[in-house]
């Protein structure tokens, strides 16, 4: 059963050795669904989580796992608009990782809000002045078009596609996927921005708050271009990494030339416009609240390192990185400047949810601290087993890289 | 998407809170009161300063920067912001900034838990049901009818007793007037301080006790800077605590 699944000429791992590697992704996923259980029984008393600090984890999750899906969005844009053809090596790897992601997001983000029930309550009465409304909307529909475009990798399994009309719905579906990828690039880009949005319209913080460029906080724009940029870089992480896991070469070694040149040249656009913000925030926008920028971090641990790691060292390093033809030609430096630039992303996301937290706001108030519970942690490591349950999966029996059978011909 | 301004056009009515520091003695009663009139539940066993359900909260504050010198508490409810910084984050409407009288409701049975206006908050002024309300044996007999019990999971905060505002409006409507009595108007935190600590009315009326003294040189605003036009108003005749309860906790000293 399983050898009729897995996709002619592909090698893949004895069956019994699979359901190993397995094991304990899938405990993790079981003892995160427990955490869930617990928080949807009893409540979110199971979380570490108050009145004050009313964001903790599984936000921050939302907001990194949300970014670093962006290779999804970015590499249909790319592949489908744009007409980047080397990366087609690349694009179901893509979709699965953004599936990944975002039913990961949204399955936190039930479990963290408390009445889930009335989520539908947000189509129905919405505020248009919420980000979190547009996140919401985004978020769901854009779901719905990485739902769309997995479908036709399941449907092209070697046994599904002998299922009458299997090949016939797969084959539609592959000609108007490059609407679904115009479709999900607008909702990606609405509710990267948003999530940006969400830290950047808080007038009450001065450390989030950012001006306006239209209607939207600068914010808005630089979480769309942050996570243009490390998508690509995303995507080339993670190949590497299954290329070592799986013993297999998937990839030509131009396509990762081409994610590589992409994110960094969309890095340093980014790292410049973050320092201009940066520049207006520290001259303009806080002073104008009564507040000098060097107060904020003024509260260890969150010193100006931070912001140093965040633009200088996980952002303009890994970007001269990914632009130099010398750290491109050797694996080992490609792949720790596509990790640096994932990090950067991913500290900026903390630093927006936990910070923003964290600091005083009342005159009597101290620098506040949180650790989560072992149910926030637990369903967060539960989205990380669910992915590698996921992913696995569908590299075994689906055709995730299209090169990988050629590249195995040639040896 | 963009920040709503509701100061452009401000209420017929502006209900205003003005709570002077010198007379507050922290004795809580204004939170007991406020619990008993709104159907606040007991805190649950496990709750702690910060998961518990209080609707105003009394801070205690120093006015030395060592933490020295007296202590003076500070009450703090939901600060009616005429700007307020919560509405327009609510994803499903369950804020609502009242144009007639300025008060900022929140409707508990819209709530999707988010928590999004306690972020949105400088004031810290809400609390998320972390567990199910529950009351002792024989307590549930003593709930306010006039006020809904809420849920677990949702977010509740202070609205300035707005059931006896449509007490009153019911009574002056049955009595054939068009506007209310004052005195037919008091929150319940107001009614209880034993040292008259706390003041309320309508601030749009230019001769109430309130527009006066939200009017006068001791009186300040938390976190005035930021732009979100409280409606409560802190008086003090110390300039220098004045002057460090205006700032922003983050550049303290």
């Amino acid at each position: 059963m399983d050898d009729t699944l897995i996709g002619r000429g592909l090698k893949r791992t004895p069956l019994p050795r699979f359901l190993l590697w397995l094991v304990p992704w899938a405990a993790l996923l079981a003892l995160g669904l427990y955490a869930v259980y617990l928080c949807f029984a009893v409540g979110l008393n199971q979380t570490n989580m108050d009145n004050r600090f009313a964001f903790g984890l599984w936000i921050y999750l939302d907001l990194t796992v949300i970014a670093l899906g962006a290779g999804a969005f970015f590499t249909g844009f790319l592949l489908y608009i744009l007409k980047k053809k080397e990366l087609k090596a690349v694009i179901n790897s893509a979709v699965v990782i953004g599936f990944i992601c975002y039913s990961g997001a949204v399955g936190i983000l039930m479990v963290d809000v408390g009445q889930p029930l009335r989520a539908w309550f947000t189509f129905w009465h919405p505020n248009v002045h919420s980000m979190l409304t547009e996140v919401t909307f985004c978020l769901t529909l854009y779901l719905s078009v990485l739902a769309i475009e997995y479908a036709p990798l399941v449907l092209k399994n070697r046994r599904i596609k002998e299922v009458p009309g299997a090949l016939v719905l797969e084959h539609q579906l592959h000609k108007v996927m490059v609407v679904f990828a115009g479709i999900g690039t607008l909702l990606s880009f609405f509710h990267q921005g948003s999530l940006g949005g969400l830290y950047g319209v808080l007038r009450g913080n001065p450390f989030a708050f950012r001006s306006q460029i239209g209607i939207w906080p600068t914010t808005f724009f630089l979480f769309i271009l942050s996570a243009a940029a490390v998508g690509p870089s995303f995507i080339l992480l993670t190949t590497w990494l299954v290329g070592k896991v799986s013993k297999k070469r998937l990839v030509s070694p131009e396509v990762f030339q081409t994610l590589a040149k992409i994110s960094g040249s969309l890095l340093l656009v980014y790292v410049v416009l973050k320092g201009i913000d940066s520049l207006v925030w520290i001259n303009s926008t806080s002073p104008k609240t009564g507040v000098q920028v060097s107060s904020f971090y003024a509260h260890p641990p969150f010193g100006t390192w931070v912001l140093f790691a965040e633009v200088v060292l996980l952002g303009l390093v890994p970007a001269a990185m990914l632009l130099s033809r010398r750290v491109r030609a050797r694996t080992g430096l490609l792949v720790l400047a596509a990790a640096m630039a994932c990090a950067g992303v991913v500290l900026n996301r903390y630093v927006m949810t936990i910070q923003t937290l964290a600091l005083p706001s009342l005159p009597f108030d101290s620098f506040l601290s949180y650790s989560p519970s072992w149910q926030e942690t637990a369903a967060f490591l539960a989205v990380l087993g669910y992915g590698v349950l996921l992913y696995s999966i569908s590299f075994r029996w689906l055709n995730l890289f299209p090169e990988e059978r050629e590249l195995a011909t040639k040896g | 998407m963009h920040t709503q301004k509701h100061t452009t056009s401000l209420p017929a009515h502006r209900y205003t809170l003005v709570v002077d520091l010198d007379r507050c003695t922290g004795c809580g009663a204004c939170g007991t009161a406020c619990a008993v009139e709104n159907n606040i539940p007991p805190a649950n066993e496990k709750a702690t300063e910060r998961t518990g359900t209080v609707w105003m909260r009394v801070h205690e504050a120093r006015t030395s920067a060592a933490g020295a010198g007296p202590t003076t508490f500070v009450p703090i409810p939901c600060q009616q912001c005429d700007n307020p910084p919560c509405v327009d984050v609510c994803p499903q409407r369950a804020i609502e900034y009242d144009p007639r009288t300025g008060i900022v409701g929140q409707i508990p049975v819209r709530c999707l838990g988010c928590r999004y206006c306690m972020v949105a908050c400088p004031y810290h002024t809400r609390s998320f049901n972390w567990w199910t309300p529950e009351w002792p044996e024989g307590m549930k007999a003593t709930l306010n009818p006039d006020v809904s019990i809420r849920t677990r999971g949702v977010v509740e905060k202070c609205n300035f007793c707005v059931q006896r505002l449509q007490a009153a409006r019911a009574k002056a409507s049955a009595a054939g007037q068009t506007e209310i009595d004052p005195a037919d108007y008091v929150p319940a935190c107001v009614e209880a301080c034993p040292s008259r600590a706390l003041s309320f009315g309508d601030a749009a009326d230019e001769k109430s006790e309130v527009a006066a003294l939200a009017r006068d040189g001791e009186s300040f605003r938390l976190l005035a800077a930021l732009g979100t036009g409280p409606k409560v108003v802190y008086r003090s005749s110390d300039p220098v605590l004045r002057e460090r309860l205006s700032r922003t906790g983050v550049t303290r000293g």
